[in-house]
């Protein structure tokens, strides 16, 4: 097959929040660019974000960027990087202020500053009552930022290659990352995009497991092609599970549904969450609740001819009140649960939501990868932002509102450290090695050449159930060990999938299988990574070891994919500016 | 995106367009009406399909759930097609 070869100053590989946060960096600093998108980047999975960005700006209640970063160490139960969340926390209303200045329609109070409203585990005073921190478009933040960035990019002429998949890294002798191969769906054409830095904005792996919330489209493409270059994935073994999504479906049901007196129950009718919160009951955190309906299930209280959901009852309330404020949650139910709330509670389950490890970074944005016993050492023309890298500001466990926050703040300073990268780099690429696209290449001839071949579906099925049922919200050592088996056999499985479409254009067949290829890759790092963390500690929450063991665990894990190993760097304990934020048991 | 009218569009890329949405709702919808509708569809139902897929994903959730009206009248057998799913 006959490869183009493209050449840029920089490439970025998805085009969500991150992506486009940083590729307006790059184009406005007059860099010639490239951003990959398997989709139109308004249809990146940053749209469904809903909740908001979380700035100390101060509109509502009198607030502080070192409260915001005191509460996100806390939320991240201290396995986060204090340099990282003091750099994000400190520059959270800056990058607001941007994108208010870029056009974004926030909602506003009524003297014109942009509204805020509280949002949980966000406190003022170092914890010590909640502040309003959340900046909102209404409930269509992700929406609304989106569609200003990508606006914002096609004034400043940034070039978009949508429906391309990226395919593979391209590295250099000395381990540097000189570009991406990728191929061009309409055509089937594979193409090399040489670049003197590349980025990863790729987003999450949330579909992994089979109760989820993420659109079809996060299957840890960054993930999969990092580990496939030899690149460490850091701290994949946490993952949050948001308590609500609809059972067998997986979509969302917002905390705004018990915030209106929606009750958690199980199959004998009792409100279960008095016995595990009596206080907070069913608003406790996300964290809490899961747990709780985890434990619900595994003892045989769960609901249906399975024993394996609960239901969120909303029947005591007046009829009006679910359809005048929550017409959306109610139309969600009647069509994937064919529950009308107004009469039946909606079957609901633990689902995962999103990815707190992925690939490890620096504030700057520059990936690492430990080399000769520096753990921090930097893969030159390297970079990631977003949900597909870990800087680590999340930790153990993310914060509401962090996450949109996290991809203007990186997706900008990756766009930053690109641009002075670039700069000490005059005058030509860099040339590509010779066999630069062969692995890409070997991977599409064996798709296309494959005798009885696996079924894509069915393995990504199997992977799926295996990640739910083995690595879910609670993990038993047993279940653990059997699970690290199977997703490796699911891992063999993968290696031998076929497709009976061999057309070039719009080959959606062949995508899904090349989704698979990297997904499996991002399952087999979170799947190691809990079976090998002996210890409890925000999302990762094992049966046998039920506390946090800062002795042995306050590191971070690091899976290889060659050897299917682990091995580890040290959390950054020390902030950039103010004293450490120490250790402490994480209790609300 | 936007596609002239009576093209033909080609089915690879209307598939890939109803089943990578942003948001969940929408591809489980989409993914399913694909599945069921997509090769009975002629070269017309085929471009009115194309232009309802470029609908914005709220725009087009809200169009799909009945509380939004589509205004492109061209459309609306398809709208009916999928509220009735």
């Amino acid at each position: 097959m006959n490869v183009t070869k493209r050449s840029y100053d920089a490439v970025i590989v998805g085009a969500g929040g991150a992506g486009l946060r940083a590729a307006l960096q790059l184009a406005e600093a007059g860099l010639n660019i490239a951003v990959l998108s398997k989709v139109f980047p308004t249809r990146s999975h940053t749209v469904a974000a809903q909740g908001g960005v979380a700035a100390s700006l101060g509109n509502s209640d009198e607030d502080h960027w070192h409260w915001h970063m005191y509460d996100t160490v806390k939320g991240s139960d201290w396995l986060g990087d204090q340099d990282s969340i003091e750099y994000m926390c400190r520059m959270a209303p800056e990058v607001v202020y941007e994108l208010e200045h870029f056009g974004m329609p926030f909602t506003r109070t009524e003297d014109g500053r942009i509204y805020q409203r509280p949002f949980g585990g966000h406190m003022s005073n170092f914890g010590e009552k909640p502040v309003r921190r959340a900046c909102a478009a209404a409930d269509r933040t992700g929406h609304a930022m989106l569609h200003t960035l990508y606006q914002r990019n096609v004034r400043a002429n940034t070039r978009f290659f949508v429906e391309w998949m990226a395919l593979d890294l391209v590295r250099g002798p000395e381990g540097e990352v000189l570009g991406v191969t990728a191929i061009e769906m309409e055509t089937g054409e594979v193409s090399v995009f040489q670049a003197k830095a590349t980025l990863f904005a790729t987003g999450g792996s949330g579909r992994m497991y089979y109760a989820s919330t993420n659109a079809f489209i996060n299957t840890g493409d960054g993930l999969g092609m990092a580990a496939r270059a030899g690149l460490p994935i850091q701290d994949m073994e946490f993952f949050q599970f948001h308590p609500t999504g609809v059972y067998g479906a997986g979509i969302l049901i917002t905390e705004g549904v018990r915030g209106e007196g929606g009750i958690l129950r199980n199959k004998d009718g009792e409100r279960f969450m008095e016995r595990y919160a009596p206080n907070a009951k069913d608003l406790a955190s996300r964290d809490v609740v899961s747990r709780a309906m985890a434990t619900e299930i595994k003892e045989g209280r769960g609901c249906g001819p399975e024993k394996d959901h609960l239901l969120l009852d909303l029947s005591h309330l007046d009829p009006d009140v679910i359809i005048r404020r929550l017409p959306g949650i109610r139309e969600i139910s009647i069509r994937f649960a064919g529950a009308d709330p107004v009469r039946e509670p909606i079957p609901v389950v633990p689902t995962a939501h999103y990815q707190m490890g992925g690939i490890p970074t620096l504030y700057s944005g520059r990936v690492v990868a430990p080399k000769n016993g520096d753990p921090d050492a930097v893969v030159p023309g390297f970079y990631a932002a977003g949900e597909c890298a870990c800087a680590s500001v999340h930790g153990g466990n993310r914060l509401g509102c962090n996450s949109l926050l996290d991809l203007l703040v990186f997706g900008r300073s990756a766009g930053d450290s690109m641009i002075e990268d670039i700069g000490k780099m005059p005058g030509a690429l860099p040339d590509l090695p010779r066999d630069a696209a062969e692995g890409s290449l070997a991977r599409l001839d064996r798709l296309e050449s494959q005798k009885d071949g696996e079924s894509v579906h069915e393995v990504q099925a199997a992977m799926r159930r295996t990640m739910q049922e083995h690595c879910g919200v609670f993990r038993f050592p047993e279940m653990l060990a059997k699970g690290v088996a199977e997703i490796e056999a699911v891992a063999e499985r993968v290696s031998r999938t076929g497709i009976g479409d061999h057309s070039r254009v719009f080959n959606t067949a062949r995508i899904e299988a090349l989704e698979v290829e990297n997904l499996i890759e991002a399952a087999k790092a979170t799947m190691m990574g809990a079976a090998n963390r002996e210890e409890s500690r925000g999302a990762q929450a094992r049966a046998d070891f039920p506390e946090r063991d800062d002795t042995n665990w306050l590191k971070h894990s690091l899976w290889y994919r060659e050897g299917n190993r682990i091995d580890y760097r040290p959390v950054h304990l020390k902030p950039l500016t103010v004293e450490t934020v120490a250790l402490k048991k994480r209790v609300y | 995106m936007t596609t002239v009218a009576g093209a033909d569009v080609p089915l690879g890329r209307l598939r890939w367009h109803c089943m990578r949405r942003g948001l969940l709702e929408l591809d489980l919808v989409l993914q399913r009406f694909a599945q069921r509708e997509l090769d009975g569809l002629d070269a017309a139902g085929r471009a009115a399909l194309d232009r309802l897929l470029d609908y914005d994903d709220l725009e087009l959730w809200e169009i799909v759930c009945g509380r939004r009206e589509c205004e492109d009248a061209r459309l609306k057998g398809l709208v009916a097609l999928l509220r009735a799913q």
